[in-house]
């Protein structure tokens, strides 16, 4: 073991995974389709988004594509509308809602609160049956001949100008959202409920705060993109309804209801992802996280706040020049808690020991292009800019910043961190730190350059462009392979590793959450008796005193 | 922490305490398993209410908006049929809180009695509003699949509802938008129904526990969620029915 890094694995001659663990408890393909366990259906879940994220990744490679040259040369425009469309509809519903909560937050959110499962394990293992049914909804969709009203089913041209398969994907959203409703709500529950003595909300790891912030928003959010959709769904069958001006509705107001939603769904997809990186940063500079009430509130602050911005989305659809003032400020007041959160880890990283693991790499990436996607957002946010760079490729840079050079990041550093806990083996440090790397620079030559080709009035959602932006594009596909590469590389390695791996023991990062203090992979109890927190989260003095204790007790 | 073989079969051991039937593994005690979830529902219903905000905010617009076309339509409704489906369904929550009480006192008569009222009130309540949902359809009132605005454009030729409120013929565009008001009418009942057919499928089933005494054992949480359900459902039908009936009375 170097100086340079905290890992300290387990003798490997000796080493063995536990023999009785959550996985190897009960076999069979029905144990699996019927299980309570929380670590058992966050495992169905990982595996059923990397499926869809790999559906939704092959078309933003065929996006990619499309634009490396200005004609449509690849496809038809509405074959490219389609395209797009449903790229957006997996990404967002079927994997970055879910990303984090539904896969890291199930598997490790009860251990952190010292449960044995989520309150509603049933509840649980419904939600990922409906998120099933919605993919398979949104697969039939695809496969009849796709949706291409964007992913934001705009009225009244989803309700009156197209006839593609609106209802269908319409439906898998609703059916998918209830999914996520149902998440959140048993997390929320769990955090109350089911917290083991000593457990203060105060001493709640920060993920568990940031997935508590965003269970509230999937709660009160989801339910009102649901009716939305049953009423797009009802105008589309009935010829009449509330959206399509023809029908004397009124199309903002279905911006309004979806939006309502829409945006805290952004939310939804970066908070449990900044819970990732408090907990990663944390542990890899050896500090507790600076300023831990301040980052905790500041997650609450975001959802409370986050729900309150909607119309930014809709400066140029004929709000009033008031509502445009007040939800302008209001969306520059989010980036308040945001920028807490990103000066507190960046002081937690000072005087920490910081050491350059996997999970690290990537949190570092989430930091600097968070950093840059956030504050894009305040020059988006203001009324003047926004009416100049809105429905350009400045909003499709801005967006792809915070939800793939953020939220993927996190995702990914989540799963780097957490892989020795569920699986009880390490992956390999070195090839995955290169994944890293490749991921953050096919990242910024993808979605660089589309902030420049916005300001140059590069409109999105369109299959051809005028020749003088090809340049830039051709950088962007370019970009675009290095990024594939960089995501395809951990499907193999993680796989790898599951056999081949370093056997990990329990706390291979002597990181401090009680999930770390419990046998990798875990029992399906989680511990072998209920927890007791006697000490304060992130306290690696307390950690450092256990180990002595141990190694007392074991001479 | 090496030797997990160890500690997994004292975990085995411990997870086989003594504790009702009824106390699922996972939670610590009873107390703890009633408050979560007792609280689920809670926030359940708290989702729900969500959902049925986006109809009351589409509703309110676009009555702001077609006020005249809205008032008209709203005179269509049947006043006596929706007085007294609110009061069925006032008298099947009442039935249902005598049914968590029976419950709670272990009472399984009592609890059979009270929960068999609440679903015969429940299909009472059903089988008025399919009757209502009729009469719409016999006057052409039923949007998008049997429409016509006839009736407010001319409403004389509908002589009972003009006896009492003399309204004055609609122009052309503004009784189109009577269309708009029966698309939420049904919009919101319909979805209202679709939630009471829910309760009154988890009445069925729980009726068929009930009479094999699942919930006179002093574990009640179930019925007593499925209660706040039903009130749940009952409340929104108190606001759905000044909003559709009563609001252009007078």
């Amino acid at each position: 073991m170097s100086a340079a890094t905290i890992v300290s694995l387990p003798d490997q001659s000796t080493a063995r995974i536990p023999k009785m663990n959550f996985l190897s408890k009960e076999n069979g393909l029905l144990s699996w389709l019927l299980t309570g366990d929380h670590k058992r259906i966050a495992t169905l879940y990982l595996i059923s988004i990397t499926f869809f994220f790999f559906i939704g990744g092959s078309l933003a490679g065929l996006i990619r594509l499309e634009l490396l040259t200005p004609q449509t040369s690849l496809m038809a425009a509405d074959t490219y509308n389609k395209v797009f469309t449903m790229h957006g509809v997996i990404m967002v519903f079927l994997f970055l809602v879910p990303s984090v909560p539904a896969t890291i937050g199930n598997f490790v959110i009860p251990m952190m609160v010292g449960a044995k499962d989520l309150a509603l394990p049933k509840v649980n293992l419904l939600s990922w049956y409906l998120y099933v049914v919605a993919g398979i909804m949104v697969v039939y969709s695809m496969a009849a001949g796709g949706v291409d009203t964007g992913w934001t089913f705009t009225s009244p041209l989803s309700t009156h100008y197209l006839n593609t398969h609106v209802i269908s994907t319409g439906l898998a959203i609703f059916v998918a959202g209830f999914s996520s409703i149902f998440t959140g709500l048993n997390f929320i529950v769990t955090i109350h409920k089911m917290r083991c003595p000593g457990m203060t909300w105060f001493r709640l790891p920060l993920f568990v705060w940031s997935n508590y912030a965003a269970s509230i928003l999937m709660v009160l959010g989801t339910p009102v993109l649901a009716i939305t959709l049953v009423l797009v769904v009802l105008e589309r069958t009935l010829h009449i309804g509330v959206f399509d001006p023809a029908y004397g509705g009124d199309p903002i107001l279905f911006q309004h209801l979806f939006w309502f939603y829409s945006h805290p769904a952004v939310y939804i997809m970066i908070l449990p992802g900044m819970g990732v990186i408090s907990e990663v940063v944390s542990t890899f500079s050896r500090k507790r996280v600076f300023g831990y009430t301040a980052v905790a509130f500041s997650s609450v602050a975001i959802a409370v706040f986050g729900f309150f911005v909607w119309a930014h989305h809709m400066f140029i659809m004929g709000i009033s020049n008031y509502a445009a003032l007040v939800f302008s400020l209001l969306t520059m007041l989010v980036a308040v808690p945001s920028a807490i959160k990103i000066f507190n880890w960046a002081f937690t990283l000072y005087k920490g020991s910081i050491t350059f693991e996997t999970p690290m790499l990537y949190a570092f990436g989430f930091m600097g292009l968070f950093t840059i996607g956030g504050m894009t957002g305040v020059f988006l946010g203001s009324t003047g800019t926004d009416i100049h760079l809105t429905e350009t490729y400045f909003i499709v840079a801005h967006f792809h910043f915070v939800m793939v050079g953020g939220m993927l990041m996190a995702f990914l550093s989540g799963i780097h961190f957490w892989w020795p806990k569920w699986t009880g083996r390490m992956y390999p440090e070195k090839i995955s730190q290169f994944a890293a790397v490749v991921t953050f620079i096919g990242f910024n030559f993808t979605f660089f350059p589309q902030f420049i080709l916005g300001t140059l009035g590069m409109p999105r959602r369109y299959a051809a462009y005028p020749p003088e932006f090809q340049a830039l594009n051709v950088f962007s596909t370019a970009g675009a392979t290095i990024l594939g590469i960089g995501y395809l590389l951990p499907i193999l390695y993680l796989t790898w590793s599951l056999k081949y791996g370093a056997i990990a023991g329990s706390n291979p990062w002597q990181a401090t959450g009680l999930e770390w203090q419990t046998q990798s992979p875990p029992l399906t109890e989680n511990f072998p008796e209920t927890p007791i927190m006697d000490h304060e989260a992130y306290d690696y003095d307390w950690l450092e005193h256990q180990e002595q204790k141990e190694v007392a007790s074991v001479g | 922490m090496s030797d997990s073989t160890a500690i997994s079969n004292s975990a085995a051991a411990e997870a086989h305490q003594e504790h009702p039937a009824y106390q699922r593994h996972h939670f610590e005690s009873v107390d703890q398993q009633f408050d979560a979830t007792n609280f689920a529902m809670w926030l359940f219903l708290l989702t729900e209410v969500m959902f049925f905000g986006g109809l009351f905010t589409a509703y309110l617009i676009m009555r702001n908006w077609y006020y005249p076309a809205f008032v008209e339509a709203s005179h269509q409704l049947n006043i006596g049929w929706g007085t007294a489906n609110t009061a069925v369904l006032i008298l099947s929550s009442f039935t249902m809180a005598m049914g968590v009480w029976s419950a709670e006192m272990r009472k399984k008569g009592m609890l059979l009695l009270f929960l068999s009222l609440t679903f015969i009130l429940g299909l009472a309540f059903l089988g008025i509003k399919t009757i209502e949902y009729h009469e719409k359809w016999e006057k052409h009132h039923v949007p998008g699949l049997h429409w016509s605005d006839a009736s407010f454009l001319n409403p004389a030729s509908d002589p009972e509802v003009y006896k009492e409120y003399h309204d004055p013929p609609l122009a052309a565009d503004m009784a189109g938008k009577t269309e708009m008001y029966f698309f939420l009418y049904f919009a919101m009942t319909g979805m209202h129904a679709l939630h009471m057919i829910i309760g009154i499928s988890i009445l069925g089933f729980m009726l068929v526990r009930a009479r094999a005494g699942a919930y006179t054992t002093g574990h009640v949480t179930y019925v007593e969620n499925f209660g706040l359900y039903w009130h749940f459902v009952d409340i929104i039908w108190i606001f759905l029915f000044p909003l559709l009936y009563l609001i252009s009375r007078y």
